[in-house]
């Protein structure tokens, strides 16, 4: 998308005429798969086309109906309504993205920041297998920890004499972003570790002798040094959460709409019976368009940031 | 501040992707866009050519039947939704041993090398059929499709079915078959009078109990409860001498789909004196009070009594679990289909070897006595499935062939040492089988079906919504009634729904 930034003064080492002959396949290939789908979408979004029935054979024009009734308020924020499906959506991605990945991956990355023992490793080989196992084996793996007889979590529960909860029926968004934080943390982890690597040794070095605690430390030369980092982590791991569909192949997305996320919203409206193809791409309209809000937050941040440095 | 360039094209470069990925996977499937009706008929074509218009021309369009050379050989593909060993084994068995042979034996006689694969897989009732409108709109798809007869009409309607006689010629109607198949039994894989598959028979609805859990508690067996207070009673009694045992299972909920609204709330509704279906009228009835009825049942059930699991309705997966579980003794009583009887207990891994000793059946009463609807003592409710043929498919004729010997006598008899039970031919003798026999003789005359409707699917889901926000504590019976209603008329449009209150 976005070319390398030259000086307005370089002069470009390929004539313009090249450089527009060789951005044509890739033009073509974003056309194809990127603006005509998404061109597609946002007509059918305006019709009330289905995969059977009568309106797939003759799917009439109903203009912003689809979107109307997403914003509909009688029973916007009832399960089942597009409002619910945000509020679970924010909670979420609140609690696996915010708090659950990049919360825990800098919590990991900062406690074993300068370690260098056969425990970071184990640490490091772990995340990364969860993160990049494939989603299906993961899905089975959690129904095997979750199960409320015999599951892995719910025997060590009862070891503890903490009893023996029903994970995906009485705590089942508590479960998905359980879930999800496990599978993702392991990329701010990554990330943080990296950036933590950049901090000059003698800064932490000099506080320390300076007196100051851990969390002064963390507080004061650690997160302002990192926050471009933060910022770039937390942007990519919302938009990753947001538009996530590996929950559903632990709930479902129920019990009764408890862990419906857009993702899982837009799959049971149009890919279920009675797969309503027009109001699921209403739906992924909007989504899109949180998508690109977020985005352009993350680019007017970064731009403003640049300009300081 | 390098990271950070590099961090911003990879953030939109992913941002973009995953955010029209996930829209844009709907518009491969899709037909082109929709236009007004005078220009839809030149864009028609261009999508798939097997794919026929809404207004499907009569029988005199018919093409020609392309004539199949004699040497060049020929697989007609038939997607069971069947599974050797596991879900459907019966209908491998029949499909592989029995059929294959025969079919491809008569098909030499005339000179013509063909063969009959069949294609396996299970997946819920759901994903199949997705995946069946998916194969068919863009233009493949097995030749024949195990396909259950209540979808025949949305398949219709959206124009991927074709009438057998339009696909395959005059072979059709001149079969034997026939005259020997009820003209009910032939309209369960039909739509406004025209056929379009054959179905293997009909079924019926009733309860299965635990002979060995009755006997454990004192009840008596056989056990014919006349009410649902007598269900309440039996259930109750259970809990409380095997508290181990879930003591009634009744489906709901939205993630077991169809048979909710078949298996759980048809018996339960019929039983409070109304139907989800006016034939008279072609109209929705609302949720009045035998709806309300309905819920209360469930709401009892799962959360007054909790006589039931609730987890096997909200959970992924809850039927085959409820399943297995009856067939582990760990549920004494189980509302579902004759399936469970003759498929489910009786193949595969799911088989419980001595059922004959261990399960016994009741009719499902009504909410009181002559309280069903046409003032029924016993409620049932019937569907069916069975085989269509696939519009796309390149060899119409050797298709029609091979569902033609499927359906032959020959066949059927075969069939009915693997499975037995009511085959759609009358030449076909009733099996030696005391609960199919007895369900053939006391329940069917009871029953009805679901309404041939393109928009019933849409009305289940509203259905299954219901049930769920009851089970799971979240409405109360008037509330999701009102609801219902509310769907109903969203669904249909309020001319077509028979309110409960001016």
């Amino acid at each position: 998308m976005t070319a390398p930034r030259t000086d307005e003064q370089a002069r470009p080492w390929l004539p313009w005429r090249t450089s527009a002959v060789m951005l044509v396949p890739s033009l073509l290939l974003i056309t194809m798969f990127l603006i005509l789908p998404f061109v597609w979408t946002m007509v059918i979004s305006l019709s009330n086309l289905q995969l059977l029935g009568d309106e797939a054979a003759a799917p009439q024009w109903v203009g912003l109906a689809n979107y109307a009734r997403l914003f509909n308020p009688d029973g916007w924020l009832s399960r089942g309504g597009f409002g619910w499906s945000l509020w679970v959506t924010f909670q979420f991605v609140i609690g696996s993205a915010i708090i659950g990945q990049a919360g825990l991956g800098l919590a990991l990355a900062w406690a074993l920041h300068g370690w260098r023992s056969p425990l970071r490793e184990l640490v490091f080989s772990l995340a990364i297998l969860a993160w990049i196992l494939p989603d299906t084996v993961v899905a089975f793996a959690w129904f095997a920890v979750l199960n409320p007889g015999q599951g892995a979590l719910n025997t060590a529960l009862a070891w503890l004499g903490l009893g023996r909860p029903d994970w995906q029926l009485d705590y089942a968004l508590l479960s998905v972003i359980l879930f999800n934080t496990w599978r993702g943390a392991a990329f701010s982890m990554l990330l943080f570790s990296a950036a933590l690597a950049t901090i000059p040794p003698s800064y932490l070095e000099a506080s320390t002798v300076a007196g100051a605690s851990a969390w002064q430390r963390f507080r004061d030369i650690i997160l302002p040094l990192l926050r471009a980092y933060i910022i770039t982590d937390l942007l990519l791991v919302t938009l990753w959460t947001l538009n996530t569909f590996t929950p559903y192949l632990l709930t479902g997305g129920g019990p009764v709409e408890r862990t419906e996320l857009l993702s899982i919203y837009i799959y049971l409206t149009a890919f279920v019976p009675p797969f309503r193809f027009g109001q699921g791409a209403a739906i992924s309209m909007v989504v899109l368009a949180f998508n690109l809000a977020l985005g352009l937050c993350f680019l007017g941040y970064t731009r403003r940031n640049r300009v300081q440095v | 501040m390098i990271r950070l360039t590099a961090g911003l094209t990879l953030v939109s470069t992913v941002m973009i992707a995953l955010a029209v990925a996930g829209c844009g996977s709907i518009a491969p499937v899709a037909p082109p866009p929709p236009a007004p009706p005078q220009a839809a008929s030149p864009a028609a074509p261009t999508v798939a050519p097997a794919v026929p218009t809404a207004a499907a021309p009569a029988p005199t369009a018919a093409q020609p039947i392309p004539a199949t050379p004699a040497t060049e050989p020929v697989t007609i593909a038939i997607n069971c939704g069947c599974a050797q060993g596991g879900d459907g084994d019966n209908s491998y068995r029949w499909l592989t041993e029995v059929v294959a042979p025969l079919y491809e034996g008569k098909m030499r006689q005339q000179g013509k090398n063909v063969r009959l694969a069949v294609i396996q897989g299970i997946v819920d009732d759901e994903a199949l059929k997705q995946q069946y409108a998916l194969d068919i709109k863009s233009g493949r798809g097995a030749d024949i499709l195990a396909f259950d007869g209540f979808w025949t009409p949305e398949f219709v309607a959206a124009g991927l079915l074709k009438p057998l006689d339009e696909l395959a010629g005059p072979d059709v109607n001149a079969w034997e078959g026939w005259q020997h198949i009820p003209e009910p039994l032939q309209r369960v894989m039909g739509y406004r009078g025209r056929r379009y598959g054959l179905a293997e028979g009909t079924d019926a609805r009733v309860l299965w109990y635990r002979k060995d859990i009755f006997k454990e508690v004192g009840l008596p067996e056989p056990w014919q409860p006349k009410s649902w207070d007598d269900i309440f009673a039996a259930a109750r009694l259970i809990k409380g001498k095997r508290p181990d045992v879930t003591p009634l299972q009744v489906i709901g909920g939205t993630v077991n789909g169809e048979a909710t609204t078949m298996q759980g709330w048809y018996p339960l509704l019929l039983g409070a004196g109304a139907n989800v279906y006016d034939f008279e009228t072609n109209e929705y009835m609302g949720g009045g009070q035998a709806v309300v009825d309905a819920l209360t049942f469930y709401k009892r059930l799962y959360v007054d009594e909790q006589l039931g699991d609730a987890r096997l309705q909200l959970v992924k997966g809850g039927r085959e679990q409820s399943q297995r579980d009856f067939r582990d003794g760990k549920i004494a009583i189980y509302a579902e289909g004759d399936y469970l009887w003759r498929a489910v207990l009786a193949e595969g891994d799911t088989a419980l070897p001595n059922k004959t000793a261990l399960i016994g059946w009741a009719p499902m009463p009504a909410m009181a006595p002559a309280k069903g609807i046409r003032g029924q003592d016993w409620v049932t409710v019937s569907g069916g499935t069975g085989y269509v043929m696939n519009p796309n498919t390149a060899h119409p004729a050797e298709t029609w062939a091979a569902l033609a010997t499927m359906f032959s006598k020959e066949a059927l008899d075969a069939f009915q040492t693997i499975e037995p039970r009511l085959r759609v031919r009358d030449d076909v003798p009733v099996p030696n089988d005391p609960v199919m026999t007895g369900l053939a003789q006391k329940i069917l005359p009871l029953t009805t079906t679901r309404p041939a409707d393109p928009a019933y699917p849409a009305v289940s889901l509203a259905i299954q919504q219901a049930t769920e926000s009851v089970i799971a504590g979240d409405k109360t019976p008037q509330e999701a009634a009102a609801a219902y209603e509310k769907r109903l008329i969203e669904i249909v449009g309020a001319d077509r729904v028979e309110r409960s209150a001016p």
